[in-house]
């Protein structure tokens, strides 16, 4: 369990955008009647979005629109991991720790973190980073890896070295545009670097797969029910 | 060795485009309102048939998992979830066939959906993939635009909706019921089981949920047919599988190959061989974070299927292949491991909450060899008692690789306290066993 409280200056009040609005009403659709609070993470999500963070305003304006107690929100927001309860820099380096990126070098991406950016949780004195080392993301044939999140995206940056992560974070200070996904030479996504060892068969994309079933296998009414 | 023709996730490597027109050349939505006409009853027969064994870990049959809905819609309806909260360490596989492969993806959902008699489908996807869920999201408004969703879905007679959820950074959603209670909008706790979802699931309505990969070879298995998918892997370990090749490897990958693969062939295969050479090994994490180690002598010769595994007290997982050389200092690995579940533990189990802590910081001590051989045999049976004792399967995943490590490796831990006291004049600076 990690301990999360809200930050100690907090927001007069807050607002959804216009275009959220309507984007919240969206979401509350997906559910049935009576099922609203089933929005309360992509609300959270959507609200830390707009404002970087998650306010105890925010929290109380989610709950008033999902009708319920404001205790569950703040609950949620505190439970999960996501949520930032404090304001983060204009980039969110979130490194990936955890035991299959540690054995390829993730030790050393945090010293480029600190480095480049500063002490892990802080905001850089610009604004433009702050960083800290989570656990897994699921990418772990691409390890090491972070996730940077804007405003505007949370993308992937794989197979990460000292050298070209360092590099990645003076291109996105100066505002260069970077390569999202894995950042080494001879990979596309996660298949093997170099030739690949599998799916080299043009006949599975010259669209004869696509050719009608000329019958489905065991439709034979003897095997088709029981059991 | 599993050839490409008999491969199921043509875009493994998102080498090709996503989209449905090129996805529908490569075979998706081939025939479906066809499989469907077959009626519940069949579907679930072939599924059965076909062996498969779910993908996200626990291995259980996936045909005789749903069979345990119930046969008709009564007062409640029925949904089906789908676990794409991919987040055990070492396990990246459902995410490809999210991001290059969703309408297979999203056909299965369809299939599997009128099976089980549900109308509505969520997909919880872990909250950090958020390009892998606008690619998803994207892709089912094709589907829904092309009349593949919606009403009489895919022309199926059909009605099928399909909604994506998602998370926000909790590794615990993974497990079923704390999945349902976050899609509820709660913490994610798990819940007691009985009443299993089948019974009582999500919004209290018998709902089934399955791993991304189970639900996304359906398609495949009904086009071919189960005794196609039988074809590979030994008797109850059936099928097809992606690996997720991690760690210390030349070229770590996805790779999807026949079930009961040779350990070593995998590894020598696709992923360039272990860096330095076999004999350069150390252990391996066969399926996962939550899985105990295999040492070299057992990966030689070990095959990856759920009872190969099981036999040499390991498991199948999620297959996620964590390769270990002997560069590795293997106390710090699973120490880094430990210090995951005690991230993750939700809190709820004494057992697990207190305990996932406490083995994270004597394994802490004893990396640097602060600890004496007698702590180790506490170590053990700290792990013991919160193996089995707790509400989910967490406390157990925290356990058993710090008994893997111990049952394989207990002469380096012993010998690091050696040298650590040996460093200090013979004293031990053990003592504070909790902190």
């Amino acid at each position: 369990m990690a301990v999360r409280r809200p930050a100690k200056d907090q927001p007069a009040a807050f607002e959804w955008t216009p275009e959220n609005k309507d984007w919240c009403a969206a979401q509350i659709a997906k559910f049935p009647e009576g099922r609203q609070a089933s929005a309360v993470i992509p609300f959270l999500w959507r609200g830390q979005k707009q404002e970087g963070w998650i306010s105890i305003p925010m929290m109380e304006h989610i709950a008033r629109q999902l009708e319920m107690p404001y205790i569950r929100v703040y609950e949620v927001a505190t439970f999960y991991t996501m949520f930032n309860l404090s304001p983060v820099g204009e980039y969110y380096v979130q490194l990936c720790g955890t035991t299959p990126c540690m054995l390829r070098g993730s030790s050393e991406l945090r010293e480029v973190c600190k480095k480049v950016i500063g002490p892990e949780n802080h905001v850089s004195d610009d604004g433009k980073f702050s960083w800290l080392e989570v656990e897994c993301l699921g990418a772990c044939c691409n390890a090491p890896m972070a996730q940077i999140s804007t405003s505007e995206a949370d993308h992937y940056y794989e197979d990460l070295t000292p050298e070209n992560f360092e590099a990645l974070l003076n291109d996105l200070r100066a505002g260069k545009p970077v390569k999202t996904g894995t950042q080494h030479p001879d990979r596309h996504t996660s298949d093997p670097a170099g030739e690949n060892t599998t799916l080299t068969d043009p006949s599975l994309y010259d669209g004869s797969r696509a050719a009608r079933l000329r019958e489905i296998p065991n439709a034979n009414p003897g095997a088709a029910t029981s059991g | 060795m599993l050839e490409d023709k008999d491969r199921i996730f043509t875009n493994l490597y998102g080498l090709h485009d996503w989209r449905l027109e090129e996805a529908k050349k490569r075979g998706a939505w081939n025939g479906t309102a066809d499989l469907i006409r077959m009626g519940p009853d069949w579907i679930i027969q072939q599924i059965k048939d076909s062996g498969l064994r779910g993908r996200g870990g626990a291995g259980f049959p996936t045909g005789l998992k749903w069979s345990f809905m119930p046969k008709e819609i009564g007062e409640r309806p029925h949904y089906l979830v789908v676990n794409a909260d991919e987040s055990e360490p070492g396990t990246c596989k459902d995410r490809e066939m999210m991001r290059h492969d969703p309408h297979l993806f999203i056909e299965g959902c369809l299939i599997a959906s009128y099976a089980m008699k549900a109308h509505a489908c969520y997909i919880y996807i872990r909250g950090e993939y958020v390009d892998e869920r606008l690619t998803l999201q994207a892709a089912i408004d094709e589907a829904y635009a092309a009349g593949l969703l919606g009403r009489n879905a895919a022309g199926s007679g059909w009605d099928f909706d399909l909604y994506v959820a998602h998370g926000a950074g909790a590794y615990i959603c993974g497990e079923e019921t704390a999945l349902l209670e976050s899609l509820e909008g709660k913490k994610g706790q798990p819940r007691l089981k009985p009443p299993f979802p089948a019974g009582a699931g999500l919004y209290g309505c018998p709902t089934t949920v399955n791993n991304v990969e189970s639900i996304a070879v359906v398609p495949t298995i009904l086009r071919r047919g189960a005794d196609w998918f039988q074809k590979f892997g030994r008797d109850n370990n059936k099928g097809t599988k992606v690996f997720c090749i991690s760690g210390h490897v030349e070229r770590p990958c996805n790779v999807e190959e026949a079930m009961s693969i040779p350990l070593k062939t995998l590894i020598n295969t696709h992923a360039g061989g272990v860096k330095g050479g076999w004999d350069n090994l150390k252990a391996i994490i066969p399926g996962g974070s939550s899985v105990p180690l295999i040492p070299k002598e057992i990966c030689d010769d070990v095959l990856m299927d759920f009872d190969a595994l099981k036999d040499v007290r390991s498991g199948l997982g999620t297959a996620a292949v964590i390769v270990m050389d002997k560069s590795t200092d293997i106390i710090r690995a699973i120490s880094r491991i430990s210090y995951f579940y005690k991230h993750e533990s939700c809190g709820q189990c004494t057992p697990c909450r207190e305990g996932t802590g406490w083995m994270w910081r004597v394994l802490e001590r004893m990396a640097v060899g602060n600890s004496t051989t007698e702590e180790i045999d506490k170590l053990l049976d700290v792990a013991g008692q919160i193996e089995g004792h707790t509400i989910c399967a967490l406390g157990d995943a925290a356990a058993w690789p710090v008994q893997g490590l111990i049952r394989h490796f207990r002469g380096e831990i012993e010998e690091r306290i050696n040298h650590y006291r040996a460093d200090r004049g013979g004293v031990s600076m053990a003592g504070v066993a909790a902190e």
